[in-house]
């Protein structure tokens, strides 16, 4: 940390009130556990977990209780001892709002562990194989939200070497500090989780990205890196702008380089990782605990004691929120994640999953129902606040045209649905809504596509096949004539034929002789 | 508890058309005082005319299209049509034009083509055109600025000679009326004239007609609040006073004579207004960042040889009306690169 590093910058952006310090004032308290936990079996990007438990089942704390059943899944843990009372449908905190299976637990208040695996506490010198086993047991996901399993993400054998490790401490979005709060308490934790990813990818260097709006955190880590000798990673102040915790946005301030177009970091030799994440790896690996709780920021002017939560995964929002004293009326809208990119939940039913970093009570103030959407006077704000240097009007029009081959011209599968465009957008349309939906429309043409690809090309396997039956019968029938006349054509008496003809020529002596008799009276 | 949700953001900034429309509007007031000050009543005449047939039309065309009035008319965009259109008109136009040139802006030219951020063409400057090409005569007929003549039109007389059509008795329209520098400076110099001794004449000023120069300055001010606050970019004024500037000092600088000098191109006629509220109108000019550079560099120079060759004194209005038809295809051509292209070139 000889001299202080360039700060590179990334296009467009807000300035948003961050909202912060409602929920940073306190420290963060555990949660007690709910009389029910609901655990979704898809907490993570990828196949979802299969269940290893069945309904009546006991399960003792850290137990797993469902397996990962393919590369891309992650497994699921017993929050705490119990039993298994259901097995089914529940609401999950999806924006659909639909139902997914989920295992139900009755908590026996014993919280008594299950059997841990050994703790790898010289990690530095362990297999990197064993290092991703670990992580890949403990079901550890993406916590920034993204919920990618982290086992897939950092084996990076056979791509770009990693030559940094880029901690995203950015926590951009208004509202959330759980990420803030675990920075200023477990640095500690934090910082070993960041040596033992740095010794599985390789990493030379660890750039910790952090606003300056949490000078708290940015503090406790630089005095906890102090108090080590190994230096595992530098603390890198950032200007508090949206979305600067964007992976891509991070990695361009952070180094200057640009994660190219619909790739992935590790193709310029850099790997992401939230603090959490890797406070979870540090647990996973130096104390062989699985992923059973997270961090969660419950605020808004719509709680009335916002703050942050320690909250065993499964635990219902709506038990959560009575933690943080209820709701304060009135509340607009109770949405999962921050308010640029979260989605508002239907129901305050579904649970803390990995993917919960906050919860936000809305005001309707804080969160006004969306404007009478009115044309687009193609001002091109949007344009300027784009961080992904998209032309986000033209993505609208031909969106909103269903011109689905143009819209894709222009880039849609570079948005990262932040929101700026259409927080800026004086004409109020909810472009990120029409973003979506091309791209769900184009994923279900491309599944569509897929399918008839599949349908058609069995249809003609099957044409292919019956044609070839036909043929082979044919062939065999034409073998069997040939055979037969290569027989007759021999001259070598087949006994039948040379009876028939005998027979034949036997009878047809018979006719003249008796033709011979019968004509003699008629001359007499 | 069960909630209503919508889709993300949750949060929205705090600009609205009508935000948008007003800034423009509020801008648009420097100016406006000014061209009060120096040409008298019938500037405000027409354009309380002018708004008053625009929210009409609006309001009538939006009832038979079966849309909401009231949020259309909100938006104010129909009040900044006309009041360009009413800003372009001479001070003492028929009343019966400026309703016309503005019924023709907000029903034909904006309506038709479906209603605000549908409109290919800038509504006021097809007015305007619409006007100058049907009504040659009364639509040349400018006044000269007070400071120029010495004498004001009494609000009466205006409005006499606005809803008569004709002078007051007593006066002529010779007495009255005066062609505008742009006008003046095209008739001396197709008369052979050199520009040192078109300058004698007490209409001209530093850098263009005396009164139409102050007027320019206002609008410039104006325009610059525009860009200060982020309504307009910066571009598409630079580009097309830099282009008007740049051509004409070329030109001048051959033949300084018979050219007259770049800062006189810059403050005659429309160009700053043009440059700043009329180019700049977001639903018909180029959104890329480049797209309007070169939009806005097209139409200064097109002001240039439309005013150096062509058939009509002043040239923003077709400038921007013919740009406003190549806006689709400049914006096509001119995508900016999008994040992470460099960083794919750089991993190839």
């Amino acid at each position: 940390m000889a001299e202080p590093r360039t700060i590179g910058s990334f296009h467009g952006g807000l300035h948003l009130d961050d909202h912060k310090a409602l929920s940073t004032g306190r420290p963060i308290e555990t949660a007690p556990l709910p009389p029910r936990l609901i655990l979704p079996l898809q907490q993570h990007i990828g196949q979802p977990a299969e269940p290893l438990v069945q309904l009546g089942d006991t399960v003792r704390k850290g137990q797993m209780i469902a397996r990962a059943v393919d590369y891309v899944s992650a497994p699921l843990h017993a929050p705490t001892s119990g039993r298994v009372i259901e097995i089914g449908p529940r609401p999950i905190p999806h924006p659909s709002g639909l139902s997914d299976t989920c295992i139900v637990i009755e908590p026996d208040g014993l919280d008594t562990w299950d059997a841990l695996p050994e703790p790898i506490s010289d990690h530095i010198h362990a297999d990197p194989a064993d290092l991703r086993e670990r992580i890949r047991w403990a079901g550890i996901v993406g916590l920034g939200g993204a919920v990618f399993p982290t086992a897939v993400k950092v084996n990076t054998s056979g791509r770009h070497p990693i030559d940094t490790l880029v901690i995203n401490a950015a926590e951009c979005e208004p509202y959330i500090s759980c990420d803030d709060l675990l920075m200023r308490e477990h640095a500690a934790d934090l910082l070993d989780g960041i040596a033992i990813i740095r010794h599985l990818v390789g990493a030379g260097e660890c750039l910790i990205g952090i606003e300056d709006n949490k000078p708290e955190a940015a503090e406790a880590l630089r005095r906890a890196i102090a108090d080590r000798d190994d230096s595992p990673g530098e603390v890198v102040v950032v200007p508090t702008r949206y979305p600067s915790g964007g992976e891509k946005q991070l990695i361009q301030l952070l180094t200057g380089r640009e994660v190219p177009s619909q790739d992935l970091p590790a193709a310029i030799g850099v790997l992401c990782q939230n603090v959490a994440t890797a406070v979870a790896v540090a647990d996973a690996v130096l104390r062989g605990r699985p992923m059973i709780e997270r961090i969660v920021t419950v605020t808004g002017q719509g709680v009335q004691r916002p703050g942050n939560f320690r909250v065993a995964l499964g635990t219902p929002a709506a038990f959560l929120v009575e933690q943080a004293g209820g709701y304060r009326e009135p509340v607009g809208q109770l949405v999962h994640g921050g308010p640029m990119m979260g989605f508002g939940l239907h129901t305050d039913q579904v649970s803390v999953t990995k993917a919960t970093n906050c919860l936000l009570a809305a005001s309707p103030a804080e969160a006004p129902a969306p404007a009478a959407e009115r044309p687009c006077i193609r001002c091109g704000a949007c344009a300027d606040v784009c961080p992904a240097l998209l032309l986000p009007q033209q993505l609208y029009w031909n969106a909103r045209a269903h011109d689905f081959d143009k819209v894709q011209d222009y880039h849609l599968f570079d948005c990262i649905e932040c929101g700026c465009c259409a927080y800026v957008c004086p004409a109020h349309i909810p472009l990120v809504h029409y973003y979506r939906f091309a791209k769900t429309e184009i994923w279900a043409q491309e599944r569509d596509r897929q399918r008839s690809d599949l349908a058609r090309r069995r249809h003609e396997a099957r044409l292919a096949r019956l044609e070839r039956l036909e043929q082979e019968r044919k062939a065999r029938l034409r073998q069997k004539k040939e055979a037969l006349e290569k027989k007759t054509g021999d001259g070598k008496a087949d006994p039948k034929k040379a009876a028939i003809e005998a027979a034949m020529q036997r009878v047809a002596a018979k006719k003249a002789a008796l033709q011979a008799q019968s004509g003699n009276p008629g001359s007499e | 508890m069960d909630f209503a949700s919508s889709s993300s953001p949750h949060l929205s900034g705090p600009q609205s058309i009508t935000r948008v429309m007003g800034l423009v509007l509020l801008a648009l007031i420097p100016g406006t005082l000014a061209l009060l000050w120096y040409f008298g009543w019938g500037v405000l005449i027409n354009l309380t005319i002018a708004i008053a047939t625009a929210l009409l039309a609006e309001a009538a065309v939006l009832r038979l299209r079966g849309r909401a009035v009231g949020a259309a008319l909100i938006d104010l965009s129909a009040v900044v049509t006309a009041w360009l259109l009413a800003l372009a008109l001479p001070p003492l136009l028929p009343w019966w034009q400026t309703v016309l040139g503005s019924a023709f802006a907000i029903v034909v030219v904006k309506q038709l083509f479906g209603g605000i951020g549908h409109n290919p063409f800038n509504p006021a400057m097809a007015g305007y055109v619409l006007l100058l090409v049907s009504f040659p005569v009364t639509m040349t007929r400018w006044l000269p600025p007070e400071v120029v003549s010495g004498q004001a039109l009494s609000l009466a007389d205006s409005l006499h000679i606005i809803f008569a059509g004709m002078p007051p008795p007593g006066q002529s329209w010779d007495a009255i009326s005066s062609a505008t520098p742009l006008d003046q400076m095209r008739s001396e110099l197709s008369q052979n004239h050199m520009i040192s001794e078109i300058r004698q004449s007490p209409l001209w000023g530093d850098f263009g007609g005396r009164g139409w120069e102050w007027v320019g300055n206002w609008f410039l001010l104006g325009g610059l609040f525009l860009v200060w606050r982020r309504v307009i970019s910066w571009r598409i004024p630079a580009s097309m006073l830099g282009a008007l500037l740049l051509i004409a000092g070329l030109f001048w600088a051959i033949d300084p004579e018979t050219h007259p000098f770049p800062a006189f191109h810059i403050f005659s006629g429309g160009a700053i207004l043009g440059a700043f509220f009329v180019a700049t109108d977001p639903v018909s000019a180029c959104t890329t960042p480049r797209g309007q550079l070169i939009y806005g560099a097209l139409i200064g120079m097109m002001v240039f040889v439309i005013r150096t060759w062509g058939g009509y004194p002043d040239a923003v209005a077709f400038s921007v009306l013919l740009l406003n038809m190549a806006a689709p295809t400049i914006d096509y051509y001119t995508q900016p690169r999008i994040f992470g292209k460099r960083g794919r070139d750089d991993a190839s």
